[in-house]
């Protein structure tokens, strides 16, 4: 069954035909051309699909795009303001040296910005690695981006993002 | 996934009259489960009935005695609720537990009753807090709900719209995470109401069940000293590479035990 889906993703509207079992991440990745979300496990598992639909992370490997039709979906290409200046989780990452292979890294970030938002960027530890429990990394043993999460936490707050 | 007919009613009576018009339809609410289990190709309806924009469904209130919880409120919510947090803690808990932020943002309590796993969470709930599940036809009591391996009382047609539970006294649930995929390897729900006492246990078996004998005592004096003697038979218990259903039956002890001095803090 084809359908036509239309969204905002990253602020500009953009739309398509798909079938009614094309996920969420291929339409991003194979539609779009937005490759800059994984896949990594494809069993919702890993994290590395997760994208922000309507303010709320979710992992686009387990959700139709037909279901994003009218959502505002922000995606990993969406964060930085410019080629210069990158989101400050994407800076504290950098800083941090929180990726290795960098697979994971987009959904790594995606996460952590939701996670921020949502305890009102006041984080510990604890917090952040109990709230990573949905994003498997393979290299980091995650020490650095549990690093990098807290750093950006303040660092988020006062840029007012 | 094979490909199927997509629809997204706006009500239930909607969704309902799809649902019985098709041959093969399922309906979806979250997709958690459902959409891992179309990518596998282990189902292959010819409809997809999508909930997700019945705003009927989902929703949290407080009426009277009781916390109601519409089929699709999402996990997230039922965590984050004010109103959970204050009257049922225990199942606000249980929420903030199940799989992870992202799967939380998607997946609802009416799903997963309704899916019945196993090792679902919230199915310890449900019988534990002897909560009453209503639908598009009517109503179901946690005892009559929950028949077996993925088996419920739905029938054909049959849509969960919310699930009323009542205030508690005490309550906590704990469970034992399988340590790779974070499903139950058992769960235990210990819960004092106006109702009495109740004991359910999730993960351990082939669906959700009562243990009877530590209702029994926690009524008569409510510590983990007074179930410590209580065992519960392996016999009907699920054993696998995971563990084996004499482990499960010692987890369920231990969990219950933690749970009621949880309940008890």
């Amino acid at each position: 069954m084809t359908i036509s889906v239309a969204m905002t993703v990253n602020g500009k509207a953009v739309s398509g035909k798909v079938e009614a079992r094309t996920l969420l991440v291929q339409f991003l990745r194979e539609h779009l051309g937005m490759t800059g979300t994984h896949v990594g496990c494809d069993t919702s598992q890993c994290g590395a699909c997760v994208v922000d639909v309507d303010g709320k992370s979710v992992k686009s490997c387990t959700m139709l795009a037909v279901q994003a039709e009218g959502a505002k979906v922000i995606t990993i290409e969406g964060l930085a303001e410019s080629a210069d200046k990158l989101h400050p989780m994407q800076e504290a990452f950098r800083e941090n040296h929180a990726l290795q292979c960098g697979f994971c890294t987009p959904g790594m970030v995606m996460s952590a910005i939701d996670m921020v938002k949502r305890h009102n960027y006041q984080l510990d530890e604890a917090t952040v690695r109990r709230e990573l429990e949905g994003n498997l990394c393979r290299c980091t043993g995650y020490h650095n981006i549990v690093k990098a999460i807290l750093a950006a936490a303040p660092a988020m707050k006062s840029a007012g993002v | 996934m094979y490909d199927f007919a997509y629809h997204r009613p706006k009500s239930v009576a909607d969704a309902v009259a799809l649902l019985k018009g098709k041959e093969e339809a399922r309906p979806m609410s979250g997709g958690m489960t459902l959409i891992p289990t179309l990518k596998q190709r282990l189902a292959r309806p010819s409809d997809i009935v999508d909930l997700g924009a019945i705003k009927e469904l989902a929703g949290i209130k407080v009426e009277g005695n009781n916390v109601v919880i519409g089929g699709m409120t999402k996990h997230g919510d039922v965590a984050t609720s004010a109103d959970v947090k204050a009257n049922i803690p225990a199942l606000a808990s249980l929420a903030g537990h199940i799989g992870d932020p992202a799967v939380r943002n998607r997946g609802t309590m009416g799903g997963s009753v309704a899916n019945n796993d196993p090792a679902a969470d919230y199915p310890a709930a449900v019988v534990a807090l002897n909560a009453t599940i209503t639908t598009n036809t009517g109503k179901h009591t946690a005892d009559d709900f929950f028949k077996g391996l993925f088996e419920t009382a739905l029938s054909e047609g049959e849509l969960i719209t919310s699930i009323s539970f009542p205030k508690v006294e005490k309550a906590a649930y704990i469970k034992f995470p399988n340590p790779a995929s974070r499903y139950a390897m058992v769960g235990v729900f210990v819960a004092k109401t106006a109702g009495g006492v109740r004991v359910a246990v999730t993960g351990a078996g082939p669906c959700v069940f009562r243990v009877k004998a530590m209702e029994d005592a926690l009524a008569k004096n409510f510590t983990s000293a007074a179930i410590k003697d209580i065992k519960v038979p392996a016999d009907d218990l699920n054993s696998d590479i995971h563990g084996s259903a004499e482990y499960r039956a010692h987890l369920v002890g231990v969990m219950a035990r933690r749970a009621v001095d949880a309940a008890n803090k």
